[in-house]
């Protein structure tokens, strides 16, 4: 068990000939406490799986170091870290049963044969994988072979980290709702520190108990999930959290008030100083609401979604959606809405404006 | 809907039906024909039952060509399979070396066979050729054309040479197919070395090494242009192999019944290794 820290680490993929590299990791520097279960979410191609790699060893950073327990491991192959990783796609040894396949990592390490069969009748009986333990691995389905890799994550007892890539993608929806909760259990029991790669949101949120959210190759906010809902510090955060994700608007700034059309909103506090660069304005639908006053809207859709309805407002040329319960009734003319001002949100640049200290 | 009957289709058939007639049926037929019966041409057949195939079994210029061939073949299916899958571990799996080992590969098999027996013949000579001149320049004594040691080991080597390509290209067909995936789990697991080996890479080369030595044991067994140009089967007897001695029955003496026999057994033999190879290795990927 350790904590894990990474300092400063970019990496880059070796470019095509003649172009610059990109980098798929840019300047991380995070801290992953002991025994927490964190959740990694982002888009296809934001540097998460790059991310775990860097972890395990399977990938060297071009740049920064990573430090297990203050020590660095930046250089030491995989073998020497102790860290499990359960890949996307299933992967099995076809020639050895399945009790052979759990057993495999332990077997490597030289456990005695007495604790390797305990150990893995113990994951087996975890997984439910009991009754296929003397079948060949080959034979199983893909929920079956996904789950020998999970097996084999956590048979072993003494790693620093367990890393899961999108570990779930394969199963049958019942079914990952089953392991998901699984592993939240085995997490409760054994705390060892869990990162969870993903880029759904709900699977995030249940497993989690903090969030890292990436975006482009950079950590834009690391959180429980009530503050990425409260609180996002990205636009990114904002939208791509939730359903439907949170309005971003553009505004301009009067006397320390957005302002969202020709129309003035409320905040909980002004904005002091000037704010070089694209300026918006966030607001989750959830928080929008009809009032006497206020920004004049046109519907132009309700979504009955069963607990609530979705509404798509425009005003101007610019799309508002808005969270409403079941049981209210959309205003028949001259529709206007307001914001509420404690969760309405500035951004500079697509980064929350969080100096707006009372005056 | 009704369906109607059209037996037409079937003439479709007819021109793959006389190929496998013309090159494979027929004349398999004529040589069943001499087989059992005596002939002093004109077309006069006499019935001899199985007299050839009890005189091939019981003679011992048989029994030795059919134990020289089998140890020629034991031996070179030991250095080339496991030489092979050497060879396909080491070599690059992407960049630009990917190619020029492909070709370099594939060059000795692109070489007739007749050409590669009179490239070593030459190569091999111990006045004038490069390899036998250099042996006996650096004291040893080597002449493949009166010494049957050296006999061997040339037409051994020689074939090593012109086949293990061969099974490297199939083993490296095999090879490539493996993702990522297995080799990053196998890391995380801790797996040795040898682990990777035995448990990823042999598993997923298993077909493609099951026809390469397929491939090689039918080639070899009946290995005949390659030892004839390079040794013509000499010293003596020492490399007559099976085909050698057959054609030498055959055409040499004319004494077509029993080499007729001599070919059936000869095929049956093929037939039953290969058989037996292939279901022995297909049961083990059933279980």
């Amino acid at each position: 068990m350790a904590r894990i820290r990474f300092r400063d680490v970019r990496h880059a993929y070796p470019p095509p000939k003649g172009q610059e590299p990109v980098y798929a990791l840019n300047e991380i520097n995070q801290v992953w406490e002991d025994g927490g279960a964190y959740a990694l979410l982002g888009p296809s191609g934001c540097g998460k799986t790059t991310l775990l790699n860097i972890i395990s060893g399977l990938l060297t950073p071009s740049e920064g170091e990573i430090l297990f327990d203050g020590k660095e491991v930046t250089d030491l192959p995989t073998s020497a870290r102790q860290i499990a990783q359960v890949f996307q796609f299933p992967v099995v040894y076809d020639t050895m049963s399945v009790f052979d396949n759990l057993a495999f990592p332990l077997r490597n390490r030289g456990m005695d044969e007495k604790l390797v069969q305990q150990r893995v009748e113990q994951i087996a009986e975890m997984l439910d994988l009991t009754d296929n333990l003397k079948k060949r691995a080959s034979g199983l389905t893909a929920d079956g072979k996904q789950k020998i890799s999970l097996g084999r994550g956590l048979v072993r007892s003494d790693v620093n980290a367990i890393l899961f890539d999108e570990p779930l993608t394969v199963i049958d929806p019942h079914l990952k709702w089953q392991l998901r909760s699984k592993l939240k259990e085995l997490h409760q029991q054994v705390g060892v520190t869990m990162i969870y790669v993903t880029h759904d949101q709900v699977e995030a949120l249940t497993f989690a108990e903090k969030v890292v959210v990436m975006y482009e190759g950079i950590v834009v906010q690391v959180g429980t999930p009530v503050e990425l809902f409260n609180h996002p510090r990205h636009t990114f955060v904002g939208y791509f959290i939730g359903s439907p994700g949170m309005n971003v608007l553009p505004c301009s700034i009067d006397g320390g008030q957005p302002v969202f059309g020709k129309n003035l909103l409320n905040i909980e506090s002004r904005i002091k100083g000037q704010l070089q660069g694209k300026l918006e304005v966030g607001i989750r639908p959830e928080f929008v609401e009809f009032s006497d006053d206020g920004i004049p809207v046109k519907i132009e859709k309700v979504e009955d979604l069963g607990r609530y309805q979705v509404l798509t407002l425009t005003h101007e040329s610019e799309i508002i959606k808005m969270v409403m319960a079941e049981d209210q009734t959309v205003p028949s003319e001259n529709p206007r809405i307001q914001f509420d001002p404690h969760h309405t949100k500035i951004y500079c640049d697509d980064w929350v404006v969080e100096e707006a200290v009372n005056e | 809907m009704n369906k109607t009957q059209n037996n037409k289709a079937w003439w479709l058939v007819v021109p793959v039906l006389v190929l496998v007639a013309f090159n494979a049926f027929i004349p398999l037929m004529t040589v069943v024909n001499y087989a059992f019966q005596e002939t002093f041409g004109d077309n006069v057949f006499f019935w001899e039952g199985t007299t050839w195939f009890e005189q091939v079994l019981r003679s011992p210029r048989f029994h030795a060509s059919l134990i020289r061939q089998l140890v020629f073949t034991g031996m070179i299916l030991a250095i080339e399979v496991p030489l092979g899958i050497g060879v396909a571990l080491t070599m690059p799996r992407k960049g630009p070396w990917v190619s020029v080992c492909l070709v370099l590969m594939a060059l000795p098999l692109l070489i007739p066979w007749n050409v590669v027996g009179a490239m070593w013949n030459i190569f091999a000579l111990p006045e004038i050729g490069l390899l036998g001149y250099t042996l006996n320049s650096i004291g040893i004594d080597y002449n493949f054309t009166n010494q049957p040691i050296s006999a061997w080991l040339t037409t051994v080597v020689m074939d090593v040479w012109h086949w293990t390509s061969l099974i490297v290209l199939l083993c490296y067909a095999g090879l490539s197919s493996i993702s990522d995936d297995y080799y990053q789990a196998a890391h995380i697991d801790g797996a040795s070395r040898w682990a990777i080996f035995r448990y990823i890479q042999l598993p997923k080369m298993k077909r493609v090494l099951t026809i390469a030595i397929l491939l090689r044991f039918m080639d070899s067994f009946m290995i005949y242009t390659e030892p004839f140009v390079l040794t013509g089967g000499g010293p003596g007897n020492t490399t007559t192999f099976l085909s050698i001695d057959l054609v030498k029955i055959a055409l040499g003496q004319f004494d077509l019944g029993p080499a007729a026999a001599m070919s059936l057994i000869y095929f049956l033999m093929v037939l039953l290794i290969c058989w037996a190879f292939y279901t022995i290795m297909m049961r083990n990927e059933e279980q």
